[in-house]
Order: C-alpha cells, then sequence, then structure tokens
C-alpha cells in the first residue's frame, strides 16, 4: 500500500493541492494577495517532494508504470509550473479568478503526468484530453478580450481534431492487433500496411499537440490571444510534456516501425525547422515571435529523437530541461513589460538597455540560450540533440539543420539589437519588478548560465535510462 | 605549471569589472587582470623553454584532462605545445595594448571591458583546449562579445557590420559542428585531439570533413572567397575591437585550420592542397589591388589584413614544414602589425575625427610619436628586413619555394609579385598621412601619445621587433609543432 502511494506520489500530490484549492474556493475565499503566496509555497514543496522516494513499478493492472526517468520528467514539469506561478504574479494578482487559474493548470498538469505514466493507449487518450481541455479554457482568461476567445476556442477545436484523429489511429491499433497495451503492442513485429496508417494518424496526433509543421496552424493565433502565462505553459510545460511521452511510444511501442517513423521524423523535423525559422523571421509582436521560434525549436527535438538510441532520450529531456529555464525568462520578461507599459511589439524594445539593464540581460540570456549560442545552457542542449540525431542521418542533413541555426541567430539577434543597439527617444520607462517575478528570473538566468557548466547533469539523466 | 591560470584570472578579472563602481576602477582591474595574463604567458614561455633544454620531449606540456560528461566521453583535456605559446603570447600582448588603448572609453565603460576580457577568455581557452568540444566552445564564447563590441561601441554602418560578421562567423562554425559531430561517430565516442590523431580515418571521409574543418575556421581568418566580413567588421568595430578581430579573432581561424583540419585531416588536406594554394593566392592579389584603392585608413588596413592573411593560407596550402612554421609566423608577425596598425589610426582618429587619407596630412610635425610608429608599422607591412614581416613572408616563399613543380612555383611568384603593390599602398598612405604641410589648420594643436597609448605601442613595438631582429627564439618556439604536423602529411 505504501509503495503504491509512492508510486504515484506527483499524481497524489497534485491532486492534493488541486483539493486545497477548491476548499479554499468553496470555503470563504482569500484575497489573491494571501492565496498566490500560498499557491506559490505549495509548488515549492511539490517541487522539493519531487525529488525525494522515488519508486519504480506498475500500477492498476499495468496502465499506469512509473521509471525514475518518468520521475525526473515529472519533475521537471513541476518545476516549469512552479516557476510560472512566480513569474507571471504580477498578472496572477489582478486576475479575478485566481483559484479556477490554478485548478486549471494543476488538472492538465495531473493530465501531464498521467499521460507520461501511461502505458496503455486508453490511459494515453484520457490523460491527453485532461491535459488539453483545462489549457483551453485557461486560454480563455483575458475574459474582457474577444483575442482571447477566440483562441480558447482555436485552441479546442483544434485540440478536438487532433484528438479524433488519435482515436481513429486507436481503433485501427487495437482493430489490427487486438491490443492496446503499451508492452504488447512493442511485441507486435507484424507489419501491415494497415497497421502503418494506424500509426501515422496516431503520429499526426502528436504532431498536432507539438505544432510541428504542417500541423502548426492554430499556434501563433494561440498563443498571442492567450495571456502570457497560459502561453508559456502551453509551449513550454506542454511541448514537454508530449515531447516526452512521443519518446516512449516511438522508442518502445512502435520499435517495430522504426524505418518508417525515422523517415517521418526526420522529414517533418526538417520542414519545421525551416518553416519556423522562415516565420519567426518576420513576427513584430514579441508572442508571435517567440510562438514560431517555439516551432522551430520543436523540429531540433524532432532531430534529436531520430537518434533512436539512449541518448536521444537523455538529450532531449536535457534539452528540455534547458529549454524550461530559457523559454519561461523569455516569457517573463515579455510579460513583466507587457503588464506594466502594455507594450508587446519588438520596436518598442529598442533603447530598453538604457532604462532596464536586468531585464535586457535576463532577455538576452535566454534568447541566446535558445539560439545555442555559447556559453549558455541552450548550446549545450542543441549539441547534444544534433549528436543524436547525428548517429544516423547524413551530413548533408545534418549541414541544413546547423544553417539554420545561424538562420534563427539572425532573428534573435534582432531583439538582441534592438535592446542593447538601436537608439530611441523615449525607451520603455525604468520598470520596479516584483520580488517573486525577480526571485524567478534569477532562477532561470542561474539555469541557463549553469547547467551547461555542469556536465554531470547530463550524466545524471543518461544515468535514469 | 598550471594551465588552468591562463582561464581564471581573466575570469577573476571579468567579475571584478561587474563588481566596480566607477570607470576608472573598471578601467585599472581590466589593466591589472590583462597584465597579470601576460606575465603568466611569458612566464609559460620560459617554463616551457626550460623544460624543453632539460630534454623534455613530450608532444603537449603541461597536460590536464578532467572529465564533464562520463556518458559522452567528453573531456576538458588542456595542454601546449609551442604553437600553442607563441599564439597565447600574442593573445597577452594584443589584449594589454587593446586595454591600454581603450583608456578613453566613457560610454558603458563596465560593459565594454566585461565584454573584451570574456573575448579574451575565449581564446585563451581555445589555444590550449585539445579536445574538438572544448575548442569548439571557447571558439563560439566570443560570438556575443564580439556583435556586442561592434553594435554599440562602432561607428560607420555599424549594425549591418555587425551582423554580417556574427552570421558569416556562426557559418562557419556550423560548418565546424557538423565537422566535430562527424568526428564524434568516426572516433568512437571521443572528440579528443590526441586520441583522433593516432587513429586511421578512411579517405573518403576525410575527403568530406576536410572541407567542413577548413572553410569553417577559415572564415574566421579571412578565407577567400568567406572573407567580406573582414572589411565591414574592422571599419566598424571600436579600436580595441578592431585590434581583437585582427589581433586574435582571425589567428583562431588559422590556428584551427592548422591544428583540426591539416593535423587531423592529413590526405584531405593533399587532396583540397592545390585548391587553397589557388584561392589563397587570388587572395593576396585581390587583396592587395582592392587596397590600392581604398581611402578609408581602417578599409586599407582591413583589405590589406585579407592579403596578408593570404600568405598564411598559402602557406598552409603548400604542405611543407617550412611553409607551416612560415604560415604560423606571418599570422604572430601580421597580428601584432595589424593590431598597433589599427591602434595607430585609432589614435589619429580620435585627434582629428578622420581617417580619410586625403583629408589628413603633415601629421609628423605634431604627433611625432604616432607618425613613427604609423611608419614602423607600415613598413613591416611591406616587409622591410629588421621587422617581423619580412621574417614570416620570407620563411613563407622559401617554404612554398621547396615544392618544385611549376603550378606551386607560379603560386609563390604571383603572391611574391603583390610585395610592390602593397609597397605602392602603404608608402602613398603613410607618406600622406605624416609628410608634407599641414592638411588643416585646426591640426596643429593636437597632442602627441599619452602615456597609455605609449606604454600600448611600445609592447606591440617589442614584439614585431624582437621577431625581426632574433627570430631564432620564434622558430625554436615552433618547429617541434610543425614537425609533428608535417609527420602526418608524409605519412611517417
Amino acid at each position: 500500500m505504501n509503495e503504491f502511494f509512492l508510486l504515484m506520489k506527483s499524481e497524489l500530490m497534485v491532486t492534493a493541492i488541486i483539493f486545497l484549492l477548491l476548499f479554499i474556493k468553496v470555503g470563504k475565499g482569500m484575497q489573491n494577495e494571501r492565496l498566490l503566496p500560498l499557491i506559490q509555497l505549495l509548488l515549492l514543496l511539490n517541487v522539493i517532494f519531487g525529488f525525494f522516494f522515488n519508486q519504480e513499478g506498475n500500477a492498476f493492472g499495468d496502465m499506469f508504470h512509473s521509471t525514475p526517468m518518468i520521475v525526473f520528467e515529472k519533475n521537471i514539469l513541476n518545476v516549469g509550473v512552479y516557476l510560472i506561478s512566480m513569474l507571471f504574479s504580477d498578472w496572477f494578482k489582478k486576475t479575478a479568478h485566481l483559484a479556477e487559474y490554478f485548478l486549471l493548470m494543476l488538472s492538465a498538469l495531473l493530465g501531464m503526468f498521467f499521460m507520461l505514466s501511461s502505458a496503455n493507449m486508453l490511459m494515453f487518450y484520457l490523460a491527453l484530453e485532461l491535459a488539453s481541455i483545462p489549457v483551453a479554457a485557461m486560454a480563455n482568461f483575458n475574459l474582457t478580450q474577444k483575442q482571447s476567445s477566440e483562441a480558447a476556442m482555436k485552441m479546442i477545436l483544434s485540440a478536438a481534431f487532433s484528438s479524433g484523429i488519435l482515436l481513429f489511429g486507436i481503433s485501427l491499433i487495437y482493430g489490427v492487433t487486438g491490443t492496446i497495451n503499451f508492452e504488447e503492442l512493442s511485441n507486435y513485429t507484424t507489419l501491415s500496411p494497415l497497421y502503418t496508417m494506424a500509426f501515422i494518424f496516431l503520429f499526426s496526433a502528436f504532431a498536432f499537440k507539438l505544432s510541428v509543421v504542417p500541423f502548426h496552424f492554430w499556434t501563433a493565433d494561440v498563443y498571442e490571444g492567450a495571456p502570457i502565462a497560459t502561453t508559456s505553459f502551453l509551449s513550454v510545460i506542454s511541448k514537454a510534456a508530449v515531447a516526452f511521452i512521443l519518446i516512449t511510444v516511438l522508442y518502445k511501442v512502435f520499435q517495430p516501425l522504426q524505418n518508417i517513423w525515422y523517415v517521418l521524423v526526420l522529414l517533418l523535423a526538417f520542414i519545421t525547422i525551416v518553416i519556423g525559422n522562415l516565420f519567426a523571421m518576420r513576427q513584430q509582436n514579441m508572442k508571435r515571435f517567440l510562438a514560431y521560434s517555439s516551432i522551430a525549436q520543436v523540429g531540433f527535438i524532432l532531430v534529436g529523437i531520430s537518434g533512436s538510441n539512449t541518448t536521444g532520450i537523455s538529450s532531449v529531456v536535457y534539452f528540455l530541461l534547458v529549454y524550461v529555464f530559457s523559454n519561461l525568462a523569455a516569457f517573463g520578461v515579455v510579460s513583466v513589460i507587457s503588464e506594466q507599459v502594455n507594450k508587446e511589439s519588438i520596436s518598442d524594445y529598442k533603447g530598453l538597455y538604457q532604462t532596464n539593464p536586468l531585464l535586457t540581460w535576463v532577455l538576452a540570456l535566454s534568447l541566446f540560450s535558445l539560439a545555442g549560442v555559447p556559453p549558455t545552457a541552450g548550446f549545450f542542449g542543441k549539441f547534444f540533440l544534433l549528436t543524436a540525431g547525428g548517429a544516423k542521418a547524413s551530413y548533408a542533413f545534418m549541414i541544413v539543420v546547423v544553417l539554420n541555426m545561424v538562420i534563427s541567430l539572425y532573428y534573435y539577434l534582432k531583439v538582441v539589437r534592438a535592446m542593447f543597439i538601436d537608439q530611441n527617444e523615449t525607451p520603455i520607462a525604468a520598470i520596479q519588478i516584483s520580488a517573486p517575478v525577480k526571485l524567478a528570473l534569477i532562477i532561470c538566468s542561474a539555469g541557463i548560465l549553469l547547467i551547461g557548466l555542469f556536465g554531470w547533469i547530463f550524466d545524471f539523466i543518461q544515468s535514469l535510462n | 605549471m598550471n594551465l588552468l591560470l591562463l582561464l581564471i584570472v581573466p575570469l577573476i578579472t571579468a567579475l571584478t569589472i561587474l563588481l566596480c563602481r566607477n570607470s576608472l576602477q573598471v578601467k585599472w582591474t581590466a589593466f591589472a587582470g590583462s597584465v597579470v595574463q601576460l606575465v603568466l604567458a611569458l612566464v609559460l614561455l620560459f617554463v616551457y623553454r626550460a623544460e624543453v633544454v632539460a630534454g623534455n620531449a613530450a608532444q603537449l606540456f603541461f597536460e590536464q584532462d578532467i572529465t564533464l560528461i562520463e556518458s559522452l566521453n567528453m573531456h576538458f583535456h588542456i595542454g601546449v605545445d609551442g604553437i600553442s605559446i607563441s599564439m597565447l603570447l600574442l593573445t597577452a600582448m594584443v589584449v594589454v595594448a587593446g586595454v591600454l588603448f581603450s583608456w578613453n572609453t566613457n560610454k558603458m565603460t563596465k560593459e565594454f571591458y566585461f565584454l573584451l576580457i570574456l573575448l579574451a577568455l575565449g581564446a585563451y581557452g581555445f589555444f590550449i583546449s585539445f579536445n574538438l568540444l572544448v575548442l569548439f566552445f571557447f571558439l563560439e564564447i566570443s560570438i556575443i562579445p564580439k556583435y556586442l563590441l561592434i553594435g554599440i561601441w562602432g561607428s560607420g554602418n555599424k549594425e549591418y557590420s555587425a551582423n554580417k560578421l556574427v552570421l558569416m562567423l556562426m557559418m562557419g562554425s556550423a560548418l565546424i559542428m557538423v565537422g566535430i559531430l562527424g568526428m564524434y561517430y568516426i572516433g568512437g565516442h571521443d572528440v579528443d585531439l590526441m586520441h583522433l590523431s593516432n587513429i586511421s580515418i578512411p579517405a573518403h571521409l576525410q575527403k568530406i570533413l576536410f572541407p567542413l574543418f577548413f572553410i569553417g575556421f577559415g572564415v574566421f581568418t579571412a578565407f577567400f572567397p568567406f572573407h567580406t566580413w573582414v572589411p565591414d567588421g574592422h571599419s566598424s568595430a571600436p579600436t580595441a575591437g578592431s585590434m581583437f578581430l585582427a589581433g586574435i579573432s582571425m589567428k583562431l581561424g588559422g590556428y584551427g585550420c592548422l591544428r583540426v583540419a591539416i593535423f587531423l585531416l592529413p590526405e584531405g588536406a593533399k587532396e583540397y592542397g592545390q585548391v587553397i594554394v589557388i584561392l589563397s593566392s587570388i587572395a593576396i592579389l585581390y587583396g592587395a589591388f582592392v587596397t590600392m584603392m581604398q581611402k578609408d585608413l581602417k578599409y586599407l588596413n582591413a583589405y590589406s589584413s585579407v592579403s596578408h592573411v593570404g600568405f598564411s593560407l598559402l602557406a598552409l596550402g603548400m604542405l611543407t614544414q617550412t611553409a607551416i612554421t612560415g604560415a604560423l609566423m606571418q599570422m604572430i608577425s601580421h597580428g601584432l602589425m595589424t593590431a598597433l596598425f589599427f591602434a595607430v589610426i585609432g589614435m589619429i582618429y580620435d585627434r582629428t575625427h578622420t581617417r580619410m587619407v586625403n583629408e589628413l596630412g603633415g601629421l609628423m610635425k605634431v604627433m611625432p610619436f604616432i607618425t613613427t610608429v604609423l611608419f614602423i608599422v607600415g613598413l613591416c607591412s611591406l616587409g622591410l628586413p629588421g621587422l617581423s614581416g619580412f621574417v614570416a613572408e620570407m620563411t613563407v616563399f622559401v617554404g612554398s619555394w621547396q615544392n618544385d613543380d611549376v603550378f606551386h612555383r607560379v603560386a609563390t611568384i604571383a603572391a611574391a609579385m603583390s610585395i610592390v603593390v602593397t609597397a605602392v599602398y602603404i608608402l602613398r598612405a603613410v607618406g600622406q598621412v605624416a609628410m608634407g604641410p599641414l592638411k588643416n589648420e585646426a591640426y596643429a594643436h593636437l597632442t602627441d601619445a599619452k602615456w597609455n597609448e605609449k606604454l600600448a605601442a611600445i609592447i606591440l613595438l617589442a614584439g614585431i621587433l624582437s621577431i625581426g631582429l632574433v627570430p631564432g627564439w620564434l622558430n625554436d618556439l615552433l618547429t617541434p609543432g610543425a614537425e609533428i604536423i608535417m609527420n602526418r602529411i608524409t605519412g611517417k
């Protein structure tokens, strides 16, 4: 019994927080000023607790399973959610329904946890739904803005559509093999066209969630319309969770189809990087800019996944660990500026360094990390992804991918240039950063600077395999 | 001697700069840090010579190997040989001079010196690392400082230049990165330089990898036709930035071409040797003729850099031991001389606020020290005996001449012809600036060099003269390394 609790401790912790929030909400309720620190404290405890008492094993008739790697992935998500609760404090304090927002976010997180631990298509589907439907409600949280509702609508429609495709794929799989258990599916080695088709349906659902080109059309509008907290949750936490489970599905469940999915992943990686880069170059709005650049990042993750070895898993996990810090730092700075002076365009950032050196350095660091320039951790993340991908890919493909890193540097530099170099008569005035935001930004910057310099972190991830 | 000191000192300097309260503290901290670094480099030189005299014939000295990532077999492997030591000395001298010449910077001083020291840190790390990943890491560290130095403190069309420079250098890095990934799998999950030099890499793979590395590093050192960032970058950068770009950054590329591309992939080098020779000859002649047309002193020096660096690349393509030694000498000589040339241009510009040759004249009368230095670097640039340029170019030509086929001879002769062109543009420009009557009334009240400028110029001049007058020590330093590389090429 005790073991069972420890096996599901991440899920139980999050569930406990959800219930606590519910009781507070239906009971007397609390002021935002008092509720928010409480939530932040709970999430911090959640993060700390995540690193202890780890258990390995299966539960619920092999529908749920947990390994050290899965626990570590959950911890990354926990850290991300904690950082979100800190980074967007300004916005959270203003919102009228703080408890509900976190209820939704934590429900989605719970869904992701179950998704990572699922060992059965049914469980996987349920968890995926739990992880995506609350996010649509979160996208609608700027209640007075039409754009926000539009984002939510787009989000829910595309989520429903991809779920439909996913279900269709699963039903075909069941039709062909007679099972939906991951373990049994991985032993199913008879290849048939129908099975391949089922796989492709399943894969396109993943592609929707990860916003891989050509399934990316919903991304930019949703990112722009939703509140920044939701956008960052979508582009960091959701993406990380789906990428984690994609590895399990490809490496374990569809191991027999490796020759097929390898080509598919490589092809999609190529298109995603190129299109993501081309669109990111043209963006003027910071949120849209980060959205498209995150599409290109997903392309790099796919390159790592294509390596199909243990380095592939470790490099993706490592990259996403770094990505959580880098991307959240970028969203954090954008949010601080947007909350205080309501400016989101890149041209508004001109001359920012004169008035807000700290914010500028954090944003520059995170952008350099996203671009993969040393000494930031993003460099090592990208390098390991390419190392994993390079195990099988040709030189020509690697050159194209790496040259795309140069293109991505071009548009990240556009923002850096606006902040540091461009002259502006009326730059954004000096901004007062509140304590929790400052703390979170410092944590993110420390992560960006230090993770890469500590080589044992990668060794640790590798040892979890 | 512990080589980690070479990294720790600039790191501490950079962090101390961040803690400083005013710009005077920043300047003195940077100066102190860079002087300590220069002393360290000199101590390293003497300790190394003592070891060699004592009969230590190891390939690498003062090696250290720290495991970074066990599962990927990544090691922080550092060590030095004669080649690295000479490069470290060059870097340390240019850094001290660069810090001194920027004494008048008053716009965001703290950031300026922080980035300068960071740029130097990358170079120190690059020259001592013997693991490709670590080497690459240090090569790339300098990308951000270069961009910001040119972008913030530069002049003219600086946004365009900074962008162009960074993107072109990144393109070079991209090719190197693919090469490293290839090496990682060829070398059995190990990218240690010494390990890779002991395994036999199949010839067909060498033919794929060699261009990746050579062009990749070549972009950094203005390998024709990837030299186009040089004129824009150099002319837009602040004085210290141009000095670092020409004196340090371009040497990273040349050193990489030799140490990584040619040393690890000798078969590839033989395959593409003639291509390198052709392209470098074009660069030498084209660079020289384009320089003739320049009116702006900074552009003049930048284009002549393309021509001068062409000599060292030409020598690398010749693949003889003397030529390789000559290539390295040319790199060091060019580093010192171009850095000083840019410094002189900076000093003149600070006073007259113009860099146009035709607007200057008669400066010898008002600033004798600066113009004398200008004369010396000018003569060094055109290869006057007694100065480092002559020693280096002579070694290059002798080494090139050792190839006794028509092709190499023609290329050598063509390259040697460019010296005439060099003499034309150097004498014309220097004469115009220094001689004749004062062009402008306002120039009569200009002051000569201050203590910091004099000190910095003397340090660089000392380097130029010590190579020019007693080239033996540099030759002794470079020969063992060049010999090992040559043995790889001849297959001994």
